[in-house]
């Protein structure tokens, strides 16, 4: 398509480009843009319009779906299901916070203490990618299993103890508990979170850190001072790709968890597959949108500000 | 007690590598699992029967290379289309560019099952049959804008006076495009390709909804979580990681190899 867009090669090119058609020139971009776009809003902008639709229909599967502007069903559909958005919000804001946790240790030793094995430790952070992440996924359930190490482990430090109070394990399972389905999204999401913050740590000068260290801070001081806030924006867009892909998960809670610890990406994909009750679906994840994005919108803003100061 | 303290950093991410790794150790040691039930979750003996006969279970094969044919598709779409919307955002001023920008970004912000849910809802409307077309216009559609992503990163890095140059050594508009700015850009609409590829490949979310009764190799594993998991899943696993690293590392060494050979 690009090929028709350009004008054909100039056979004369000494001639200045006077004589080429200024309007063909200026609409260059728009050929270019053009499939993409078309692509864009067809199959991401219309589906929107239909979801809208679709969720204010009403009728059966039998009989066929009208719109009839029934608002009532987000009202019924918000009063049924907060519990798995509230839920839903609190497993991603806890995936997200542990990310952040685990993934900043690892990236600054990439950036800054891994020397020669840089290289390989970027490799070794993005290859479980190449496993296909359902059945990384499933592996937890043998690494979580009854009775195994890991959890016997858990158990004799007296972690479970900490997480059953926290209400997050129940006994010494760690299988089916709310437990299991944040360290399934976190760990599926972690990558995420550590490649943005490495881009913005390796980025960093290291003599800011002998700068800071002539002036006498302490290492503590030099990361609060200079390090953190410098790598802010690889904060920021670490946890936006870690927070809003897991809200919408529902595969970590259907594998690692039980029915006490579904999502609301679970309500929706039973609504639209097993139920087909598809004006509640559409609604509960217009909602599941609206939410992101209002959240996403908020914290851009406030991060936005504290990066200035 | 010192030592400790000043390689908490290096241990403390070695724990997080270590936390990302062990899925794939798991996946890998329980391919060579000879369980007793239908479920391959517990160590029983050692077995190479599954490395023998990776196809030996109904479908499974099928679905892989149904999963690789669309990750194929997909890439040469999303990556033509990207392509062309990088240069056009970054080579040429135009209205509506802020519209398009965020067209571009909006995929990338919203939860995967929110696309999937409303491709469906449209898909249901028109009355469209679910299956390798549905799939494969999804994923052209979500890996889009992560080729534009990649794309336009590259092409904002490099310097336009080498296209001027061009332009005055007398190069046309197509010359100066295939010579000059194509290869420049190479990289990025090759990280751009090999984005889409894995994300189409691994995808489930959208193609869960979006399948109908077609099966993927990730909708294959999904259903086996269901029904029974057979040790073969984890060969593929296995050797897709495999191949991958290998890929990868040789990619470095001849990087590197063709480095030196420059600057000799």
């Amino acid at each position: 398509m690009s090929a028709t867009a350009a004008p054909p090669q100039a056979p004369a090119p000494a001639e200045p480009p006077v004589h080429r058609p200024a309007l063909r020139k200026k609409l260059v971009p728009y050929w270019l843009l053009l499939p993409g776009i078309v692509w864009l809003l067809v199959f991401f902008v219309l589906p929107m319009a239909y979801q809208a639709s679709t969720s204010v229909q009403t009728g059966s599967l039998e009989e066929g779906f009208q719109v009839t502007w029934h608002f009532r069903t987000y009202w019924d559909a918000l009063t049924e299901y907060y519990p798995q958005f509230l839920r839903s919000l609190l497993y991603a804001g806890t995936a997200t916070a542990l990310c952040l946790l685990l993934g900043y240790p690892l990236a600054y030793l990439i950036a800054f203490k891994a020397g020669r094995w840089r290289n390989l430790l970027l490799v070794l952070v993005i290859a479980p990618f190449f496993t296909s992440f359902l059945i990384r996924t499933l592996a937890w359930k043998t690494i979580l299993a009854d009775g195994g190490p890991v959890v016997g482990a858990l158990n004799t430090i007296g972690f479970l103890d900490v997480t059953s109070w926290l209400g997050m394990t129940e006994g010494d399972r760690v299988l089916a508990t709310p437990l299991a389905v944040v360290c399934g999204l976190t760990y599926n999401f972690l990558p995420f979170m550590i490649l943005p913050l490495y881009t913005s740590l390796e980025r960093i000068d290291t003599r800011l850190h002998e700068a800071a260290g002539d002036l006498y801070a302490t290492p503590a001081t030099t990361f609060r001072k200079v390090t953190f806030p410098l790598s802010m924006p690889g904060v920021v867009s670490g946890t936006l790709l870690t927070f809003i892909p897991a809200s919408g998960d529902y595969v970590n809670a259907e594998l690692l968890g039980s029915t006490d610890t579904r999502m609301i990406g679970n309500v929706i994909q039973s609504q639209y597959l097993r139920i087909l009750d598809y004006p509640t679906a559409a609604a509960l994840s217009f909602i599941l949108m609206a939410v992101v994005l209002v959240m996403v919108t908020i914290y851009i803003r406030r991060a936005g500000t504290e990066d200035l100061v | 007690m010192q030592w400790l303290r000043r390689n908490l950093v290096v241990i403390a991410g070695l724990c997080t590598l270590a936390y990302l790794i062990l899925p794939n150790v798991v996946v890998t040691v329980f391919s060579f699992n000879n369980p007793t039930g239908r479920f391959n979750y517990a160590w029983q003996e050692f077995s190479l029967d599954a490395w023998k006969d990776p196809c030996g279970v109904a479908d499974l094969c099928g679905s892989l290379a149904l999963s690789l044919q669309i990750a194929l598709w997909a890439t040469i779409g999303a990556t033509v289309l990207g392509a062309m919307i990088a240069f056009a955002l970054v080579r040429y001023r135009f209205r509506a560019r802020g519209a398009v920008n965020s067209l571009i970004f909006l995929p990338m912000a919203m939860p995967e099952i929110v696309m999937a849910a409303s491709l469906l809802a449209l898909f249901l409307n028109m009355g469209v049959q679910l299956g390798f077309w549905t799939i494969l216009i999804a994923h052209v559609m979500f890996c889009l804008s992560f080729v534009v992503a990649a794309v336009k990163a590259r092409v904002l890095s490099m310097d336009p006076r080498l296209e001027e140059a061009a332009r005055d050594l007398y190069a046309g508009p197509v010359q100066t495009f295939l010579r000059v700015t194509l290869p420049i850009a190479a990289p990025g609409i090759a990280a751009g390709a090999l984005l889409s590829f894995a994300l189409s490949f691994d995808d489930f979310i959208i193609t869960n909804f979006n399948s109908g009764n077609t099966v993927t190799f990730p909708m294959f594993v999904w259903g086996s979580a269901q029904r029974g998991t057979p040790v073969q899943i984890n060969v593929i696993g296995t050797a897709m990681f495999v191949i991958a690293v290998l890929v990868v590392v040789v990619g470095q060494m001849v990087g590197t190899r063709r480095k030196k050979a420059q600057h000799k």
